[in-house]
């Protein structure tokens, strides 16, 4: 059997859309017997919602003043503490996992599997390196824990029809004080989330200013979409860091991508490869989006964008 | 603060597109450019810009891993690092592995900051920073995008997935730094002939007491799976009926 201990992704409030592709992951490993654990200041609510996803056998809840703010440094040894009688601990790959889960797996002495795409065995998985340019499978070693992320782009969410038991787990560790919390700036947009949307649509650094990103979300808003960028974008401040896709942003899976006035850099490519449908638009025929899109379209986007919006009202 | 630790990985450059070996043992690397992984180069800056601001007096560059990396330390120091240590090893070594030699060092040198970037582009990792944070027992700030030092203490602004936070770190510290901290400078001639002659150290690293033997296992590389080449169309009716068509709208 896999005892799979899996760190909830959340806000103190609600459950974050990773932890059930996580669960997605997880529940692919033979045997799998997943506890999902919240570490949070008041849990209920969290843990409740955890409960829910399906193949989840326990949730279990630490409750603590210091879990208010996710900080690595905190929650880390509250999670070895927990771990002890796991042969897997899991997390998502997304900003909070890659923060957190290498510092677990270095208190363990243990590596890292990071941004798990396939179970292939226990203790086999694939995963990307290179920019995505290659994939590697990996062996861990069966007789210490796998401390792994799982790239939640590679899974769909688990059903949400259970409903675990939820226990309280009595830890006492010390914790570390050298970090403290000071503010969170929420990018503010009522756009679907970049990471869950069925629909992305991304603007490239042919967008050229802040106020013609308007042709964007313009469009994103008949198709009910959310909005991505180009790290070109982004570092010109056109929009906010939390908006780029690719290697160093956001790796997503929508039905539909729609890349407009981008180039198709490898690095941009690696985050929307596992979209259903990618769509370009860009002037320049010779652009290496077109390489990898299933619909093409050579244009000036200036032109094209308007006339989309117009023709999908 | 006295010192200032940055670490410096060679890794095949970012505009290499990296091919995997027909028979699966690797990626093609013969003849391929080698350069600084893109966020040590960042690292590198910042920690070149709190020492000319007159917040640290020396900034080290380390480099685990064959002598070639040599190339990459000297380049560091081009950029104005004062010093170089190389952990030689020609086996490659993982992040737990790579970690714990870094500590070694940081445990003979005492910096106030150690910066790392945020991952390596050729493993893409993301772990070194934070485990060497989880091993030293100090603070780790992953992800940075502003630092600004205050005596003891550091804000750090990070890039998290829904925005930025800041968080307050006591020193020593480890950061690993973002796309956005800075824009590395470019090395001129002079400095790359000045840089000949600033010391670069080697340590063996079974010296420091780590074996390299990693304890996950590479089975095989394979090249990730190819997209269909798609259609073009003309015009957005033609666009449309495309989407239409897949009944995407
Ligand atoms: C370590 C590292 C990590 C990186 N991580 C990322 C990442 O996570 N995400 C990311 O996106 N990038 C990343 N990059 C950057 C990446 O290499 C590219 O530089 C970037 O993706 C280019 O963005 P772009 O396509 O918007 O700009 P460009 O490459 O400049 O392309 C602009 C495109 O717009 C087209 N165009 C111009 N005008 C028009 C018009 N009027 N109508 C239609 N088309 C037009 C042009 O033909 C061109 O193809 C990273 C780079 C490094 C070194
Ligand atoms: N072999 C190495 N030599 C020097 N620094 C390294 C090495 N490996 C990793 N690092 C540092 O750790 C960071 C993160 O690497 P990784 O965890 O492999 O993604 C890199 O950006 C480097 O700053």
């Amino acid at each position: 059997m896999s005892k799979i201990l899996l760190i909830a992704e959340h806000d103190g409030a609600v459950l974050n859309p990773s932890t059930a592709k996580t669960v997605a992951c997880a529940a692919q490993i033979e045997g799998a017997e997943i506890d999902v654990v919240v570490l949070a200041e008041s849990a209920a609510e969290v843990a409740a919602e955890a409960a829910t996803l399906d193949s989840v056998n326990r949730v279990l809840t630490v409750e603590n003043q210091a879990n208010k703010h996710a900080l690595a440094a905190v929650l880390a040894p509250q999670i070895v503490a927990l771990a002890a009688g796991y042969s897997h601990v899991f997390g998502p790959s997304t900003t909070f996992g890659k923060d957190v889960m290498p510092h677990v797996a270095a208190l363990l002495g243990v590596n890292q599997i990071s941004d798990i795409m396939s179970v292939e065995g226990t203790h086999t998985f694939k995963r990307p390196i290179y920019a995505g340019n290659a994939v590697v499978t990996m062996e861990a070693p069966t007789d210490v824990p796998v401390v792994a992320t799982v790239r939640i782009a590679s899974y769909r969410a688990i059903g949400a029809g259970n409903s675990a038991a939820i226990e309280s787990a009595d830890i006492s560790v010390e914790l570390p004080t050298h970090t403290r919390f000071i503010e969170l700036q929420v990018g503010s947009s009522d756009r679907p989330d970049l990471q869950t949307a069925a629909r992305v649509i991304s603007g490239g650094r042919a967008l050229a200013s802040v106020e013609n990103f308007d042709l964007i979300y313009s469009l994103a808003d008949k198709l009910g979409a959310g909005v991505g960028a180009t790290r070109a974008a982004v570092d010109a401040g056109y929009v906010p860091n939390e908006m780029q896709v690719g290697q160093t942003g956001k790796i997503i899976a929508p039905d539909l991508y729609i890349a407009i006035g981008i180039s198709g850099a490898i690095q941009h490519l690696t985050g929307i490869k596992d979209a259903g449908t990618i769509v370009a638009i860009n002037k320049d025929e010779e652009a290496p989006i077109f390489e990898v899109a299933d619909i093409g379209l050579v244009g000036d986007l200036f032109n094209v964008v308007p006339e989309l919006t117009e023709a999908l009202g | 603060m006295d010192k200032i630790l940055v670490g410096l990985k060679r890794v095949v450059d970012y505009n290499v597109r990296v091919r995997v070996k027909s028979d699966g043992s690797g990626v093609e690397t013969d003849g391929v450019k080698m350069s600084i992984n893109p966020f040590d180069e960042i690292a590198l800056e910042e920690a070149l810009r709190i020492k000319e601001k007159g917040h640290a007096t020396e900034v080290i560059v380390v480099s685990i891993g064959g002598s070639e990396a040599q190339q990459q330390l000297r380049t560091g120091l081009a950029m104005g690092a004062d010093r170089a240590i190389l952990i030689q090893t020609a086996e490659s070594v993982d992040a737990l592995s790579g970690a714990r030699a870094l500590l070694e060092i940081v445990n003979r040198e005492n910096p106030g900051l150690v910066i790392l970037g945020k991952q390596a582009i050729d493993d893409d990792n993301c772990q070194t920073g934070q485990m060497l944070a989880a091993l030293w027992g100090q603070a780790q700030a992953a992800f940075a995008s502003q630092l600004d030092l205050d005596g003891d203490k550091m804000r750090v602004v990070r890039e998290v997935d829904n925005g930025l936070q800041t968080i307050e770190v006591d020193l020593p510290a480890v950061v690993t730094a973002d796309l956005r901290l800075n824009e590395p400078r470019y090395v001129k001639l002079p400095d790359i002939m000045k840089a000949k002659k600033k010391p670069l150290d080697e340590i063996p690293l079974a010296d420091l007491g780590i074996d390299a033997c990693p304890q996950i296992n590479i089975s095989l590389f394979e090249p990730p799976a190819e997209r269909q080449k798609g259609v073009m169309v003309d015009d957005v009716q033609g666009l449309i009926a495309a989407l239409k068509d897949k009944g995407l709208v």
